[in-house]
Order: C-alpha cells, then sequence, then structure tokens
C-alpha cells in the first residue's frame, strides 16, 4: 500500500514493516536505516515485468504498481531468516575468519556453504537489458554536480554572467536538503529563489538534468553521469566541462553506540526526511541520540507530528529545546532483537520503538578526491574536508564543510563567479563535538552495517598489525559492499586512530575510486553489446558466400567463409582440398592487405621495410619475402607487386595490415623525406578472387577476360591488367596452394560481377568453392606458413630456411643488425621441419612437444604448429619446430602431449610436389 | 579520459593516439654497431620519472608528432611536429 512518489523504503516504513533485511555475515535483523544512496541495510531484488534486478537499495528505487521486492541474504523472508542462528556463532566469526579457519582439509570443501550463505541478491539469467542506452558526449562551461543550496546558488550566478551551465542531481527534482528542512532565501521561499535560478541557467543556454548521478571524474576533467530516463532507456553522459563545482551535500553519520544496528535504529535526518517529503512517521515513541545542532530540527518535527520525543545530546551543552533533553550522555545499549524495544541511557531504561542516531555529518568529497583532491580532518567540524587546491575544481556547501545555509550559499555564489551579494538567508549555527569510537568502549558496535564489521573487528585488525586504512580495509571488508562504507569510513579512521594512537589525519583514508554508487553495466556498454563489441571486417562478397551456403568463422578480425555447404565440416573440408588439387576450385582473398608505397623514393622505403630487396623487382613482377621487426623477428610474409617505377603493392596477412601500414608510415616520417613517399592502403578497396588447380587456366579463359593467359606473357610471379566491365582488372599469378594459381582484383563493388563470371563456369570444369579451411591444408601440403601460427615471437627469417638477404644485402632495412647478434646464431634454435607419422595413425595434435628424454627428465625441444589430414597424399601432415631440425631430417622423434607419448619422423617441410611441378601444370 | 594535443589536429581523446617510443636515433651501419649498442637501442629506455619528451602518433591523422609529458602527474606540456629526418 504506497502512494505515487513512494519510494520501497518509504511505503515499508509507512506499512509498519520493521525488518527489510538480514545482514551479509551474522544474518541479524535489519531495518531500514537512511533515506537514499547511503542506505546499507534495506537491499533488495526487484521484479518489474518478470525481470528481476538485484541489489537494489530500497531507499533509491521509486514504488511501483506490480512489483516483487525480496530481501537478498535471507530466506525464507527477511523476518524469519533461517540463517539467523549464525549470530550466536559470531565470536567463532570475526573479521578474517575465512583466513584462519575452514582450511583443513582443503577451504573448497567449505566454501560453497560459505558463499551460499553470504552474499547478496541473486542473478536473473531472463534479465537481459536491451543494448539501447546511448552514450551522449556534451560540453559546458560549467558543470554543478547537487541541485542543492549551494549548487544552485553557483549555477545561477553563473548563468546569470552569461555562462553555459549543466546542473544535475540524482533526485528527482532538485533543492537537496531543503526539500526537508526548508529554508527562507532572499525573505522568501527556496522554491521561488530555486525556481529563479532555474530559469536563470535555461535561459544562458545551460540543462538541468534530474534523476542524473555524477559517478566518477576522470583524466581531463571528464565527467561521468548516468541519467535515469522514464519513458526511455537511460543514458550516459560524458562531460567535458571547463569548470567543475562539487555541490554533493554530506552524509549522515551514525553514533557508535551497543547494538546500533537493530531495526528501528535510523539516521536522524533520514526520519526527517520520511515524515516532510513521505508523510511518514517511523515511530510514535522516539528517542533522539546526537552529539550536534542538526538532529534538534528533527525532534521537532517529528513531536508536532505527534510522536512521543525525547533528546539525548553527548554535549553537555547545546540548543534550547521545548522538550526533554538528556545532556552529557549516551546510549549505553539497544533492547530488542527483532526491533528496538528500549534504550539505555544516562543509567535509565526508556521503552521505545525507534532510535535516531546524528553522529555528526560527513561531506560527499569522494568525486573531489578521485580528482586526486585532499583531505584534511577539521576538528571545529568534527569532519573531513576538502584542502582545495585542485585545478578547475571548486567543493562548496555541506560537501565543504559549510554546513549552514547562508555559508552554503555564499560559497555556491562566489563559486560561480556571482557579482554582488550572495544570495541571503538568516544566519544559522552548527556545532558538533567530535564523537569518535574508542579503544575500551565496550558491547556489539556496528561501523559497517552492511559488511556486519564492528568496533572489535577494528580492534582485531589494529592488534594483527593491519593499522594502515587500506589494510584495515581489506582485512575486514570494511567500506567494501555496495554502499561503499558512505556510512561507516569516517567513523572507522577515527576508531583506528584512536587505537594506534595517531591521528585522523595521520591515518588517512583509502583511495577513493568511481563510481560513486552502483552502476549498470548496460549503462558503461551502452550500445556496444553483442556484434558491436568488437565488429569484425566484413568481405564485400558476404552476401554471396552466404547464399551459396558458406559456415562463416572469424580470422585475424574477418568474418570469412570456413567452408561450404552443409555437409559434416571435416568431410566438406576434405572434399574441397581435393576438388582445388583435382581440377580447379574459387577462394575469396579480398581481406588480404594491400598497401600501396607511391612516390620517387617508393623504393627506398619498400628495400628499407622489407627484408628482401624490392628495388631490383621489376614492374609487372612479384616477389615473396618477410617484413621483420627490429628484433629481427618476422612480422609479417607476403608478396610484393611493382605497379611501376614509382609504385609498390605490399600485400601483408589479414591480420597484419594495421600494424604493416602503422610502421611503414613512422619510417616515411622519420627516415625518409616525406613528401617524395606516400602511403596508401588500399585493403578496402579492392575485391581479389583465386582461381587455382590444375584447371585454373581453362577457367579463366572460359570467362573471356580480355588477358594473354599463356605462360610467356603471364610467368609465374607476374601480373597483368585488363579491364573488366569498364573498371581495372589486374591478374597476378601468385600461389598459395603450390598449384597453378591467377589472383583476379577488381575494385569491391564489381566483385559480385566477377565472382558470378567465375562460379559459373566451375562446375563445367570439375570445379567448386573453397573455403580457408581446405586452403589452410593446401599450403602446408607445400610447407608454407601462416606467420602467428607457424612462427612465434623468436622465428627470424633463416629458422624457415631463407637466409640469403640476411648474408647478401649490404645496405640498411628493419632488423638487419639483430640477424648477427648472438641469439640469432645460437646452434639450439628451432627450425622449420615437417613431421610425419606412419599411415593409419591420426594427425598429430598443434601444439604437441616434440621431446627428448623422459619422466622428469623430458625436455621439450619445439612443438607442433599445423596438422592435417591431407586428402591428397592419404596421411597426415604436420610442420613444427625442432631444435636444428634441418640437420636431424629422417630423425625419429617423441612427440608429447596431454601425457600420451608418439613417434613422428623429421621430415621436408614440403610434403607434396617438391620439385615444384604442379605450379605450372 | 585524458586529452593530448597533435599539433595538426587539436586537442583530441587520449584513444586516438599511438605510444611510438623515447626519442631515439637508430644506430648504423650494422656493420659499426656493438651488440651493445644494439640490444640497448632495442631494449633499454631511459624511462624518466617526471618532464620527458615522447614520440607519438595521432592515429586520425597519421601523423607522427613529439609531445612533452610529464610521466609522474600526467600533465601535458605541450607537442611539436617533427621536422623530418636529419639530414
Amino acid at each position: 500500500m504506497g502512494f505515487a512518489g513512494d519510494s520501497i523504503a518509504s511505503a515499508l516504513l509507512a506499512n509498519g514493516v520493521r525488518i527489510v533485511g538480514r545482514s551479509f555475515k551474522y544474518h541479524r535483523p535489519r531495518g531500514v536505516w537512511g533515506a537514499w544512496t547511503e542506505e546499507p541495510n534495506a537491499i533488495v531484488d526487484v521484479t518489474r515485468n518478470g525481470r528481476t534486478t538485484p541489489n537494489l537499495r530500497a531507499t533509491t528505487e521509486p514504488l511501483e504498481n506490480d512489483i516483487a521486492v525480496r530481501s537478498v541474504n535471507a530466506a525464507p523472508t527477511a523476518a524469519s531468516d533461517r540463517a539467523a542462528f549464525i549470530d550466536r556463532l559470531a565470536p567463532l566469526l570475526p573479521a578474517g575468519f575465512y583466513y584462519k579457519t575452514f582450511l583443513w582439509p582443503r577451504w573448497e570443501r567449505f566454501e560453497g556453504s560459505i558463499r551460499a550463505m553470504a552474499g547478496l541478491g541473486r542473478v536473473d539469467p531472463n534479465n537481459r537489458p536491451p543494448a539501447d542506452n546511448p552514450q551522449i558526449n556534451a560540453r559546458c562551461d560549467l558543470l554543478v554536480i547537487g541541485g542543492g543550496a549551494a549548487g544552485l546558488a553557483a549555477a545561477g550566478a553563473a548563468a546569470r554572467a552569461g555562462r553555459i551551465v549543466f546542473l544535475i542531481d540524482d533526485r528527482a527534482e532538485i533543492g537537496g536538503q531543503l526539500i526537508h528542512r526548508g529554508g527562507a532565501i532572499q525573505g522568501g521561499d527556496w522554491r521561488d529563489w530555486a525556481q529563479s535560478a532555474a530559469s536563470a541557467l535555461e535561459a544562458a543556454g545551460g540543462r538541468i538534468m534530474t534523476r542524473t548521478t555524477a559517478y566518477g571524474v576522470y583524466d581531463g576533467d571528464l565527467v561521468c553521469a548516468w541519467e535515469r530516463r522514464m519513458a526511455e532507456p537511460d543514458a550516459l553522459w560524458r562531460i567535458r566541462p571547463q569548470k567543475i563545482v562539487i555541490a554533493a551535500g554530506a552524509i549522515e553519520r551514525p553514533l557508535i553506540v551497543p547494538d546500533n544496528d537493530r531495526p528501528g535504529v535510523m539516521s536522524a535526518d533520514a526520519a526527517l526526511v520520511y515524515l516532510k517529503r513521505f508523510g511518514v512517521l517511523v515511530g510514535k515513541r522516539v528517542v533522539v541520540a546526537t552529539n550536534n545542532d542538526s538532529a534538534y530540527s528533527v525532534v521537532e518535527a517529528l513531536a508536532e507530528a505527534g510522536a512521543e520525543v525525547e533528546m539525548v545530546d553527548t554535549r553537555v551543552s547545546g540548543p534550547s529545546c521545548q522538550l526533554k533533553v538528556t545532556r552529557g550522555a549516551a546510549i549505553e545499549g539497544v533492547v530488542g532483537a527483532k526491533g528496538v524495544e528500549a534504550v539505555r541511557f544516562g543509567g535509565q531504561t526508556r521503552e521505545c520503538d525507534a532510535l535516531l542516531l546524528s553522529g555528526g555529518w560527513s561531506p560527499t568529497v569522494h568525486l573531489y578526491a578521485q580528482a586526486r583532491g585532499r583531505l584534511r580532518y577539521d576538528e571545529t567540524l568534527a569532519a573531513l574536508v576538502p584542502k582545495g587546491g585542485v585545478a578547475n575544481l571548486t567543493v562548496v556547501g555541506a560537501a565543504n564543510g559549510a554546513f549552514t545555509l547562508a555559508e552554503a550559499l555564499r560559497e555556491g555564489h562566489e563559486a560561480g563567479g556571482g557579482e554582488g551579494a550572495a544570495p541571503n538567508a538568516p544566519v544559522g549555527q552548527y556545532r558538533v563535538e567530535g564523537r569518535w569510537p574508542k579503544a575500551d568502549d565496550e558491547g556489539r558496535r556496528w561501523i559497517d552495517f552492511q559488511n556486519d564489521v564492528t568496533l572489535k573487528d577494528v580492534a582485531l585488525a589494529a592488534r594483527e598489525g593491519y593499522v594502515s586504512v587500506e589494510h584495515l580495509k581489506r582485512y575486514t571488508t570494511l567500506g567494501m559492499a555496495t554502499d561503499q562504507g558512505k556510512t561507516a569510513n569516517v567513523n572507522a579512521i577515527a576508531a583506528m586512530a584512536a587505537l594506534t594512537g595517531r591521528t585522523i589525519d595521520e591515518t588517512g583514508t583509502t583511495t577513493y575510486r568511481p563510481p560513486f554508487v552502483p552502476v549498470p553495466m548496460s549503462i558503461i556498454g551502452g550500445r556496444g553489446r553483442g556484434a558491436l563489441v568488437n565488429p569484425l571486417r566484413r568481405l564485400p562478397l558476404e552476401a554471396e558466400h552466404r547464399a551459396d551456403g558458406a559456415a562463416m568463422r572469424e580470422y585475424g578480425g574477418w568474418l570469412r567463409p570456413a567452408w561450404y555447404g552443409p555437409d559434416d565440416p571435416a568431410r566438406a573440408i576434405q572434399r574441397e582440398a581435393a576438388q582445388a588439387r583435382d581440377a580447379v576450385a574459387l577462394f575469396d582473398g579480398s581481406s588480404l592487405g594491400k598497401i600501396e608505397i607511391i612516390g620517387p623514393d617508393a623504393a627506398k622505403l619498400a628495400d628499407f621495410h622489407s627484408y628482401n630487396r624490392l628495388s631490383t623487382l621489376k614492374v609487372g613482377r612479384i616477389r615473396y619475402g618477410f617484413v621483420l621487426q627490429e628484433s629481427g623477428v618476422v612480422l609479417d610474409d607476403g608478396v610484393t607487386l611493382r605497379l611501376a617505377q614509382d609504385r609498390f603493392l605490399v600485400s601483408c596477412s589479414s591480420g597484419h595490415t594495421d600494424a604493416v601500414r602503422t610502421r611503414l608510415e613512422l619510417w616515411r616520417q622519420d627516415r625518409f623525406d616525406a613528401s617524395r613517399i606516400a602511403i596508401h592502403d588500399t585493403t578496402a578497396h579492392w575485391a581479389t578472387l583465386m582461381v587455382t588447380g590444375p584447371r585454373s587456366r581453362d577457367l579463366i579463359e572460359a570467362c573471356g577476360l580480355d588477358v594473354a593467359l599463356d605462360d610467356q606473357s603471364l610467368p609465374h610471379m607476374a601480373f597483368a591488367t585488363a579491364m573488366f566491365d569498364g573498371g581495372p582488372l589486374r591478374i597476378a599469378r601468385v600461389s598459395f596452394t603450390g598449384d597453378r594459381s591467377y589472383e583476379l582484383s577488381v575494385p569491391a563493388r564489381q566483385a559480385g560481377a566477377l565472382r558470378s563470371r567465375l562460379a559459373e563456369k566451375l562446375s563445367a570444369l570439375g570445379g567448386g568453392l573453397l573455403g580457408l579451411e581446405a586452403l589452410m591444408i593446401l599450403r602446408a601440403e607445400k610447407g608454407f606458413i601462416v606467420v602467428g601460427k607457424d612462427t612465434d615471437g623468436t622465428t627470424m627469417p633463416h629458422d624457415l630456411g631463407i637466409a640469403g638477404p640476411r648474408d647478401s644485402r649490404t645496405d640498411e632495412y628493419i632488423g638487419k643488425r639483430s640477424l648477427f647478434m648472438p641469439v640469432a646464431a645460437d646452434p639450439r634454435r628451432k627450425q622449420l621441419v615437417g613431421l610425419s607419422v606412419a599411415a593409419g595413425e591420426a594427425p598429430l595434435p598443434t601444439g604437441a612437444h616434440v621431446t627428448s628424454g623422459a619422466g622428469r627428465a623430458r625436455q621439450s625441444q619445439g612443438y607442433v604448429t599445423s596438422s592435417y589430414f591431407s586428402p591428397s597424399l592419404g596421411r597426415p601432415i604436420a610442420l613444427g619446430w625442432v631444435e636444428a631440425g634441418l640437420s636431424r631430417m629422417g630423425e625419429t622423434v617423441s612427440i608429447y602431449h596431454l601425457g600420451a607419448e608418439r613417434r613422428a619422423t623429421i621430415v621436408n617441410p614440403v610434403a607434396l610436389d617438391p620439385e615444384g611441378k604442379r605450379l605450372h601444370a | 579520459m585524458q586529452i593530448f594535443p597533435c599539433p595538426f589536429c587539436g586537442p583530441r581523446d587520449e584513444t586516438e593516439f599511438h605510444y611510438v617510443g623515447e626519442p631515439k636515433a637508430r644506430p648504423e651501419p650494422a656493420g659499426a654497431v656493438s651488440d651493445a649498442e644494439w640490444a640497448s637501442y632495442l631494449w633499454f629506455n631511459a624511462n624518466e620519472k617526471g618532464l620527458g619528451r615522447e614520440i607519438w602518433l595521432h592515429l586520425t591523422c597519421m601523423e607522427m608528432f613529439a609531445m612533452t609529458r610529464d610521466t609522474a602527474t600526467n600533465a601535458v606540456i605541450g607537442s611539436e611536429a617533427l621536422a623530418g629526418p636529419a639530414p
């Protein structure tokens, strides 16, 4: 039973529900403590429209029709939790008990049950929010975080000076504390003044965003804010302000008195919020305990609403009050296991149904501290306040320790660059006497309600040497719950200071990190979900491949056809490979990198960049080679075409294109006259189709292309140009399969036309489509490497048997010096070889080690990098690395994998047609 | 997220940039470079705490430039276009 505008917590309180949850460790009954994001106890799973979101604060979630609310960490209900008995075991379960107990025989035996008994909400696997949360980038002159008195004063002042101001507040309406405490500003109702500030802001082109939480300040003064929208998906705002004003207010602390965690023990200010904003009286007989002036208005308001109220002030002198005040007294105990029944103070026991605590106010400095702001302890305010000195960022109002309305208005007005007098309000007073936990305080006193950490636990940590606040936090878990210690941290620091004879300043705070409140991952992820997390590159011919039944898979960041047809993949792949060797096959090689180096000095860069000299390549010809890292390690392999005297086309592996292009650019600018060389990445501009097999020339001839295909006109490792459908066609004779092979390149938009022309001739010649998996077998049969699969981070060209350029080149090239370092000459370097097994055996597992010795003396001498069943040879083939492999041809070695041992023979990596006759067949 | 100043494009988000390395002269010709000198060029960096000059690449415009930056405070002092290779 509730009203529009209720939170779940206010509705529960209004309906007399006292126990809303169970504590994390001891399963003690807990009631609502606060009224907003600082809430430590009322953590619930909320089900809306059949979907459950865990670990929400009942104090911030609006009440809606048809929702189900479940207390986390309680079964069957919070009121009658089965695990309540754990509290009686409390002496065995102090902070960090799991470091010392439940260890024998194995922690894992107990872990499951312990986790089941602790832990908060339950994840609902059906709750899959759509990826529709926008991320909005924005700029403004001034960002004001917090729409209370100080924030409104700053925003109004800046807007009247013509600045564009964004004002954000996490509540549904601006006003902050003014909403429940009221205040006369400029001689009138605060609402009128607030409205005029808001109007000035909007008139100046600014923005007010309510229900928006600024949750983090990042490098470069980037502020991230989560905007909750009612009718549309929530948004993430990434705001770059020129200046920031933090007016985030302050959070009321509890007094650390014995049994201060019982249901019915609440923040005094929260009780005022429930009364003024929600019309809920949290108790009929209320005791308020305080050490500061702010709780007196709570007492008066509750009395006016009809409750029996009295005040217990730890101080001997304080504000005068109509109602009963006991001064110089502290709460000694709270009676009532399932809810407050009475409190003890000054030797008396007073029956009551609510105990309201006000231990002082902690400025909400989190965002300021994220921006590397430092804090200092102010004795008069009994608070940690900002020291200031962060560029472009000012903290004002309660967040800065200005706890009265007049001060807050003045600070805000000044921070907003306001001219003349600040908005005026009656001068107020706020006095407090710090009442910190002491070493000799008796009884169970809770500091962190959510993680169930008591003063005794802090003392335990101190005794065991965990005296740094960072250690205290991790050892006891104080401040690590979903509320991040908003009501606990300052009391904890003070307690540790007292226990170790230090000041609060000396003890310090832990590091503040975003987010300020839990933020849904859907906000942070935005629309980058599913296929958009890591978008793959797509081929121009993807639709055609799919129409032909291609199984598309990811290779090096590209989506490419792995095989075609509905058949069992292994069978389909074998069939495609066999067909390519027997007749002809069509393969899409469009993803291969195509980077042009253009200009009068293009050859100079090409030579420096490549292991193989390219300046000697004739126009119209193609050369295969490597590019190396400066460390001499093979970065990529591929062919280069000389298109003209001043133009080279470097073809790199699909997955290395970006790395190669970046490298070319860096050296072009650093080493050469950049005005004489241009780098142009044409990878996406061209589509490339490979026609391979003994009948490949027949297929192309049947297509009627206007190009001479005899071996005299187009020898192996040469290319020719022609026209196709009014556009350019380049036909290169290169082979990755070891068979006669052609690569036809056309502008990407003509890919479909070329493919149709080629594909329609395939079946007449007994040919078919070739996927990447089958191509991998064909190239492996010829000992052709795939960089990154058959090479690793140590492979140098001579390990692959290619030492010519190293031995003959006198000019500089990338990686040259490294090829002559001691490690490059190590006789134990691994070399690429073939590995063969007996016919009828299964292929070797990729990654299996070539080993010597046995048992504990077994050592790896290399490993298998590529392994397939070859349909052409009718037996398995494999490539791999073996120490000094090239001088061990014919040797039988051990292959070790997952505990099993096999035998293999070191052979020539070229398993098929070592003379290369098939190239010209 | 930091903002870095590309000398050509102006201030941009740090994600548009690629760190190239410390300014180093490449020891050449290979025949005149000792193992120690080459290894130092490859693997050893001064890695100074505080102000330093760094080579960066702005991926958006693909221009290489030098940025003076404080590695302790992350403050960016300035950036400048590079003149090209020494004659």
